[in-house]
């Protein structure tokens, strides 16, 4: 068991870490929140991370694969700008909405899968093309920020479940349980490990390597169209301009969470803390009356030190063919 | 013993690389509860074979026939499933992955809902390794990465016999292995041709294959030369056969007059981490020194220190009776040390394929070449002419990629590209791995020209057969050290073997109790 | 296909470009005649122009392999130090220290982006991304505290905005910057190594290549190169604003790209980006022109890369 123990840290250990540092960061923000540790602050903090948790989650199963996705802010536009259309009315038609805009988000991401497949273009640039696309249809199905969601739901989604969760968390966390959880334990998910740790062993082994990939991007797709239907929920809007910050801040929140961008391992849920990390410092400078303005600044210092942390593997070469993998 | 016929025959393959004939209308066949080596140089087709075999490549023309039926692979997953396995030399190890994952990785066990279930998994690859005889040490749990090659190979090996093939081919399947570990699995193979496996090996080193093959085939330049029963030829006609011609025309003669100038290379209880562990040589202009033994002693460790690859190494290292201080191969072609190192890989460290034959040539001497910075053209093209020249580099011009050339013309190149800086220490990894014998034969008489020259040549050789041609004396390492220096009528294969395995050493007694199986099995 | 393409002067990509430009230019021209009059052609070289520095930037950091995505923040944070600094001393001659310091400030974060990718060994997608962050919050920093000018010095205003012989300055400073990394590429010795550190950085260091100092050169060329683009871009729009540069990053890496240059590095040439940057400005100076909106914009542009990406990775031999 204490050897099961170590060897899952060792995994691990960056994503614990920026669990641990965004525990800290939290009680520090509660303790100098002006109302107190509540549900109602609770809440609002994790309304604020949770479109970006789902990014990043997106981005990680993308990264794992060694891919990236430059396209997911655009689909998480593309997704928001269709739900403030169709996300309204009755049950029936809220069911159809929600099923819809997710099924675009999925064919948005088999899109970038099979340009990378097909096309044997480098993710960087196929997904900077294709996100290119997914915004000019943003655009097309909303040329100005408008449209309604169904506030119900909103309410559900950015309340509280019970004045004990905030049901955005609780979301979050149901949604990765039912569409990766399952994915990761099964054979595709070790896939989309195996493709992204060595696509020429996964190759030599029989692995499927291009069905791997295309289901990667898909799900990054999938949780993409989550982002994008969230937004909605809190704004009751679709917004077509949003996507390109969110990119960059999803690769972001991977790196802080600890997972690398050569692939073949990565922690899912260091990606959330990576993204609720990000976002719980803009909050923080907020409350301790720092200027607003010094925000950017330090979120890119927070970065720059779970940066540096990966840049310490050089103390341990001693073989310098080694510095150039 | 089961089935007489014929269980996988091919027909007419051949398969041509860019160019070059890899196989040449190959007609071969291998029966079921057999143990069939396939011997040949590198570059004689062996491995296009099996990856043809194995679905790595699909052949330009010829027909597979398995059990009388033809059959297509259109990758590895295909032949998987018809039941032919490769074991290749860790290439399918996925390094994230913990050790159970990789074992389980094609067909992983499954819980009642389909995913997979770990604790079968677990079991399943400890019961595998435990079987093979020589996997209990390994935690199934541990992440290959995290392994030494040693290990992984193991692991590669569970990985094919879990899938219980048909037909399981393994290339160099034993050379990366430890020699305890050698064995075991080669008993393993014994069990499983019992029990009517067709199994292919592949492998360069003879006392395996005539301690474990039934039947031999022997491959030369993409033809299937020959069949036969292991044990019908000696050990010097199989040569002949895969080298086409005798063993004593491939070697320049060696000087009578040993050199007597003082040492250009001098090291002295040279240390790195766990690898080398005390190592002290010299070497004089003019001579021509082989490091061999196993696979992993510290072999090339030592040319990498030497060329201040490594870094944190203990020891001295004199160059021209000065200690060498510099760092990596920059530092090292400087005028004070005159280093010049060739890779182990001409592929990925020796060259650049897509750049042309020019830029290669000149890359590492591009400082001598310009001035303020330019480049000087037409200096360049005269040196390139002259190097093509002198090396014979057989190319349409100097414009074309160097990865177009065929493998021996590339390593001319990478010679090439070192001797233009005018070395005084030339150290090579495994200068003639994988090309052919009349480009060796080259090679060989022209690292004995530059030694007569006064060069001080070190190189590193995985094939025994070379250092005894070629050295005039050879340092057989084990374990970070050298083990024993040979030279003259002592340089001969036994003693290189039973220095390899450090039988003359050891004081462990099974392996001095049984000197001639560890010598069988354990051969580098 | 040949692939030494730093001796063949128009290779593939190249020609396919042009190609395709001029079928563009042809169907264009024949429904809107002024696609084809000099004047347009030479406003199409004016706005190309900053792009094109950028993009010249962009390949040399893409030749090896790696990308520079703190374009953005490196156009803006220069045009803004430059700015800033015209405006603490408007005086005619004094005020040049602000471009100067303008490209300074190029100079300093491409050498913090080389040191970092070349010593540190941080991935360059990452690395780059960390000092755009960084300059970005010192830039909302300090201009959230002071009142900066935002006014160009005389000489980025005539580099921006004016005309020699009735050729667009902007144009010239471009050709300028294309004969220098033309040269560079092509007749130096850095220019060998940036193709051979490119192809496979362990076999540069084993040839004796001192890969980490070329790496850092080619960073701060790029850094050099988005100050430049910054400095005339100030000029041109006669004020430095927040956000100049986010325009110039993805188009700037897609001409590369669209030129025929790999990211994974050692491959391309700079025909083919000069090439890529002609297409894109003219796709968008088209569709401009044809009043077509934003969305059709993105669509095509994102459509072009696609087909034309997908082209040559299918049109070279397989790996």
């Amino acid at each position: 068991m204490t050897a099961f123990l170590d060897i899952h840290l060792r995994r691990n250990n960056r994503a614990l870490l920026a669990w641990l540092v965004l525990g800290g960061l939290l009680v520090y923000f509660l303790h100098i929140h002006p109302r107190g540790a509540s549900i109602g602050v609770l809440s609002a903090w994790a309304n604020q991370g949770t479109a970006l948790a789902f990014l990043a989650v997106g981005q990680t199963i993308v990264v794992m694969s060694r891919g990236v996705d430059l396209s997911i802010g655009p689909i998480m536009a593309l997704t928001n700008c269709l739900a403030s259309h169709l996300v309204n009315g009755g049950p029936l038609e809220l069911a159809f909405g929600i099923a819809i805009v997710v099924l675009a988000g999925a064919v948005c991401g088999a899109i970038n899968g099979i340009v990378v497949v097909v096309g044997k273009i480098q993710p960087i640039i196929a997904t900077l093309a294709t996100g290119a696309i997914y915004s000019g249809f943003a655009l097309i199905i909303r040329p100005i920020p408008g449209g309604s969601i169904d506030e119900t739901l909103s309410e559900l989604t950015t309340g509280d479940l019970a004045g004990i969760l905030p049901s955005s968390i609780v979301v979050l966390l149901v949604l990765v349980c039912l569409f990766w959880l399952p994915v990761s334990k099964a054979s595709l998910g070790r896939s989309i490990v195996a493709v992204g740790s060595s696509e020429q062993a996964a190759y030599m082994s029989g692995l499927k390597v291009d069905r791997a990939k295309i289901a990667a991007y898909t799900l990054g797709g999938i949780f993409a169209s989550f982002s994008g239907l969230f937004i909605g929920f809190q704004t009751l809007s679709g917004d077509p301009s949003i996507g390109l910050p969110y990119t960059l801040n999803s690769i972001a929140a991977v790196v802080i969470g600890g997972t690398a961008l050569t692939g073949g391992a990565g922690s899912v849920l260091g990606s959330i803390a990576g993204a609720l990390i990000l976002r719980t410092i803009g909050s923080l400078i907020f409350f301790t009356g720092l200027p607003p303005l010094a925000q950017p600044l330090f979120e890119g210092t927070v970065l720059l030190v779970a940066v540096a942390f990966g840049a310490t593997r050089l103390l341990r070469i001693n073989n310098r063919l080694e510095v150039f993998q | 013993m089961t089935e007489g016929s014929s269980f996988l025959a091919l027909t007419d393959v051949t398969k041509t690389y860019g160019g070059v004939n890899a196989l040449k209308s190959v007609c071969f066949e291998a029966r079921r509860g057999s143990i069939h080596a396939i011997l040949g140089e590198n570059g004689a087709g062996k491995s296009t074979l099996m990856k043809v075999l194995a679905g790595v490549t699909q052949p330009d023309s010829g027909a597979i026939r398995l059990q009388g039926d033809n059959v297509t692979f259109a990758n590895p997953a295909d032949a998987a499933a018809k039941g032919i396995v490769c074991i290749f030399q860790e290439l399918s190890i996925i390094p994230d992955l913990s050790v159970a994952e990789n074992i389980c990785l094609t067909q992983p066990p499954k819980t009642a809902f389909g995913l997979i279930d770990r604790k079968a998994q677990d079991r399943l690859a400890a019961r595998v390794l435990k079987q093979m005889g020589c996997g209990e040490g390994i935690d199934t749990r541990s992440r290959c990465a995290d392994l030494p090659l040693s290990k992984r190979q193991i692991v590669e090996i569970a990985k094919a016999i879990v899938q219980k093939p048909d037909v399981l081919i393994l290339d160099e399947a034993t050379s990366a292995l430890t020699a305890s570990d050698v064995g075991p699995v080669m008993d393993l193979l014994r069990r499983m041709r019992d029990d009517g496996a067709c199994i292919l090996f592949i492998s360069h080193r003879m006392h395996e294959i005539e301690a474990l093959a039934d039947t031999c085939s022997v491959f030369r330049n993409g033809e299937h030369v020959s069949t036969f029963a292991s044990g019908a030829k000696t050990h010097d006609e199989i040569v002949q056969l895969m080298i086409g011609k005798p063993i004593s025309q491939v070697y320049p003669d060696k000087p009578a007059e040993v050199p007597v100038a003082p040492p250009y290379l001098d090291i002295h209880d040279l240390r790195w981490g766990d690898q080398l562990k005390g190592v002290s040589l010299s070497l004089r202009p003019g001579e021509i020194v082989g490091l061999g033994g196993l696979d992993g002693q510290g072999q090339q460790e030592v040319l990498l220190a030497i060329a201040g690859v490594l870094r944190g190494t203990t020891g001295t290292v004199r160059i021209n009776g000065r200690p060498a201080v510099h760092r990596g191969p920059k530092g090292g072609k400087g005028s004070d040390m005159r280093i010049a190192l060739i890779p182990e890989d001409r592929k990925t460290q020796g060259l650049f394929l897509s750049l042309s034959v020019r830029d290669n040539l000149t890359v590492s001497m591009l400082d001598r070449l310009s001035r303020y910075a330019v480049v000087d053209r037409p200096g360049e093209k005269a040196l390139v002419g002259r190097m093509i020249d002198l090396l014979k580099i057989k190319t349409d011009n100097a414009d074309v990629a160097v990865g177009t050339l065929s493998g021996g013309n590339q390593q001319k190149v990478v010679l090439a590209k070192w001797l233009a800086t005018d070395p005084k220490l030339l150290l090579l990894m495994d200068p003639t791995r994988g090309i052919d014998v009349g480009t060796k034969q080259e090679i060989y008489r022209l690292l004995r020209r530059l030694a007569g020259d006064g060069l001080a040549i070190l190189f590193h050789s995985t094939d025994y057969d070379e250092l005894i041609g070629l050295c005039d004396r050879a340092l057989i390492m084990y374990d970070g050290r050298v083990a024993s220096t040979l030279s003259g009528p002592s340089l001969n294969e036994h003693n290189i073997l039973s220095s390899a395995l450090n039988l003359s050493h050891d004081n462990s007694g099974r392996e001095t109790a049984a000197p001639t199986a560890a010598l069988a099995e354990g051969l580098a | 296909m040949r692939a030494v393409s730093f001796v063949t002067s128009f290779d593939g990509p190249t020609k396919a470009i042009a190609v395709a430009m001029l079928l563009l230019l042809a169907v264009g021209g024949a429904y809107y005649h002024q696609f084809l009059s000099p004047m347009y052609l030479m406003q199409q070289l004016q706005n190309g122009a900053f792009l094109g520095i950028v993009a010249a930037g962009a390949m040399m950091v893409i030749l090896l392999g790696h990308i520079d995505l703190s374009v953005p923040w490196t156009i803006t944070a220069s045009a803004t130090l430059a700015t800033a600094l015209v405006g603490t001393s408007p005086e005619a001659l004094v005020s040049e220290r602000g471009l100067v310091a303008g490209l300074g400030a190029g100079l300093l974060i491409g050498l913090i982006n080389g040191l970092g990718v070349a010593y540190l060994r941080i991935p360059s997608m990452i690395w780059t991304l960390v000092t755009n962050n960084i300059i970005l919050g010192v830039c909302v920093f300090y201009s959230g505290f002071y009142a900066l000018r935002s006014q160009p010095s005389p000489v980025m205003s005539a580099l921006g905005a004016g005309q020699l012989f009735g050729i667009p300055c902007a144009v010239l400073v471009w050709f300028a910057v294309s004969a220098a990394i033309v040269f560079l590429l092509r007749r130096s010795r850095t220019g060998r190594y940036i193709y051979a550190v490119g192809t496979h950085e362990p076999a540069a260091y084993l040839s004796g290549i001192d890969t980490r100092k070329v790496i850092v050169f080619a960073f701060v060329v790029a850094g050099l190169c988005s100050a430049i683009a910054g400095m005339l871009l100030t000029g041109y729009a006669g004020q430095s604003y927040q956000r100049m540069g986010d325009p110039y990053l993805l188009p700037g890496i897609a001409a590369v790209v669209l030129g025929g240059s790999s990211l994974f590095g050692g491959r391309g040439s700079y025909s083919g980006t000069v090439a890529g940057v002609l297409l894109i400005t003219l796709i968008s100076s088209m569709l401009s022109i044809m009043q077509a909106p934003e969305a059709a914009k993105q669509i095509c542009y994102g459509v072009v890369i696609i087909l034309m990406v997908g082209l040559y990775s299918r049109a070279a031999p397989a790996n």
